[in-house]
């Protein structure tokens, strides 16, 4: 029903309207606030963590059973990429991280169903996230270090003469992380199901014009995507991961700001 | 979906420039009359977007949608990490301290345990040691007692045997010596008897006179 425009499958449309703000009271002005299909997988994402995280721990068994092992190693598995990446000290951004990455494992995997709309697909969202994490790391660097959260910016050992072209490459980094974490996350989703989508879409456009031959000539681009699903399974887990372990680092800068 | 979706689209537009509207209206229809050919459609789609008059074509630019987006990010990610850090989080890791803890525990018992054994066998093995030198130090000494009495008894069957010799030996002296007392008045009384015989009666003292004078 949905053809074979690979587009299509990231339009967001309204489930129903909220309320507007702003605007002249007349039908289209202001800012217009709306439950949508992502919105809608937005709430099916926490609901299904939480559920599975609550449900598998409610026996609080102490031999674990198998759910319950699951949660314990996503716990694990989480509060040791912090503590690696970022020490002790970091663990109070656990909550932030583990939450991070559930939220964008699990809509990534919600993606790969079919007709299921991916959240991560749209650089706002990605977007939303970077900078939530970005301006984590410069309030708390702020707070907890004051002036000498900027000495980030100046790596130490380093001679004199060379500051004044280290120090701007290092500012330039600093302020174009936000961009790179959202749009490395964006880009790998967008295009992941762009191409499952063009080369599924392969597949009907020839069952359809060719016949026949074309039920034959579909099997190449079907196989094709059956390797790009089982990629992009893998692109959404190693996506929601390298969001993770680049938020532990970028806070291990606010918790250590010297190099 | 596709229409509902387009339509959604199309209205925004629509609304801003009325002049438009009939335009954003016309390219949904045209989508809808083309789906029928499914080979058409991305090329249909694609016009339909360009039709519409959109600066904002591909969906995840779509400025339109952010505030929804950015509201109910907000909305959902707040509730994911309230949830994590007040419910989910803190009860796995009481879960896996709780674990930890009852672990340790066990443990340091076991080590405790142990520790006990190992000191039961080195008190055991001093006990053992200890009865053994007493053993032998009571063999010891009832061999001396043994012995000492055994030296003892024979010293004193030894003294008994010489006393008894030596009064037997004084009893055999006083007898000798009572038997030689006799040997002058049987001497006297038998020359007495003798002379009698021979020469008539003799006084006796003259008869004992004479033999001591031989005798002497």
């Amino acid at each position: 029903m949905a053809g074979t425009d690979p587009i299509h499958q990231f339009v967001i449309y309204d489930i129903f309207e909220l309320f507007t703000l702003g605007g002249d009271g007349t039908e289209g002005s202001g800012t217009t606030f709306a439950f949508t299909n992502s919105a809608l997988f937005m709430v099916l994402t926490v609901a299904t963590i939480t559920l599975f995280l609550l449900l598998t721990t409610s026996g609080k068994k102490l031999v674990p059973t198998r759910a319950q092992l699951t949660s314990e190693l996503l716990y694990e598995f989480v509060a040791g990429m912090v503590r690696s990446s970022a020490g002790t000290a970091g663990m109070k951004f656990f909550p932030l991280v583990f939450s991070l990455f559930t939220f964008i494992f699990a809509a990534n995997m919600f993606g790969m169903v079919p007709y299921f709309f991916t959240v991560t697909s749209h650089i706002i969202v990605t977007f939303a996230l970077s900078m939530l994490v970005f301006l984590t790391v410069i309030i708390y660097g702020f707070v907890k270090n004051g002036p000498k959260f900027l000495k980030l910016f100046v790596p130490a050992g380093v001679p004199g003469y060379i500051l004044p072209i280290v120090t701007p490459i290092e500012v330039i980094s600093f302020l174009s992380r936000p961009i790179s974490l959202s749009v490395r996350l964006f880009g790998n989703i967008l295009a992941g199901h762009i191409t499952l989508k063009v080369f599924t879409g392969f597949a009907v456009m020839m069952i359809a014009g060719l016949g026949a031959f074309g039920w034959a000539a579909a099997i190449l681009p079907m196989l094709m995507a059956i390797a790009l699903t089982g990629l992009e399974f893998l692109v959404g887990a190693v996506q929601a991961y390298v969001f993770a372990v680049l938020t532990c680092m970028y806070l291990n800068d606010a918790i250590h700001p010297s190099h | 979906m596709v229409t509902q979706a387009y339509a959604q689209e199309a209205e925004t537009p629509a609304d801003d420039h009325g002049a438009e509207a009939a335009g954003a209206a016309d390219a949904v229809h045209v989508e809808d009359g083309v789906h029928a050919d499914p080979t058409a459609d991305t090329h249909a789609t694609t016009e339909a977007y360009g039709d519409a008059g959109h600066s904002d074509v591909f969906p995840p630019f779509d400025p339109a949608t952010f505030p929804s987006q950015l509201l109910w990010l907000a909305i959902t990610f707040g509730a994911l990490y309230l949830l994590m850090s007040k419910l989910a989080l803190p009860r796995i890791g009481g879960i896996l301290d709780n674990r930890k803890t009852l672990i340790d525990t066990d443990l340091a018992a076991a080590d405790a345990d142990r520790q006990k054994t190992d000191a039961a066998i080195a008190a055991y093995e001093k006990a053992l040691a200890e009865a053994k030198a007493k053993a032998q130090g009571i063999a010891n000494e009832t061999r001396e007692s043994i012995q000492a009495d055994l030296s003892a008894k024979r010293a004193a069957a030894e003294a008994d045997l010489s006393a008894k010799v030596s009064t037997a030996e004084a009893s055999i002296a006083k007898t000798k010596a009572e038997a030689l007392t006799h040997v002058d008045e049987i001497a006297a009384e038998t020359a007495q008897a003798v002379v009698g015989q021979i020469v008539g009666d003799v006084p006796a003292d003259s008869v004992r006179a004479a033999v001591a004078k031989v005798k002497g």
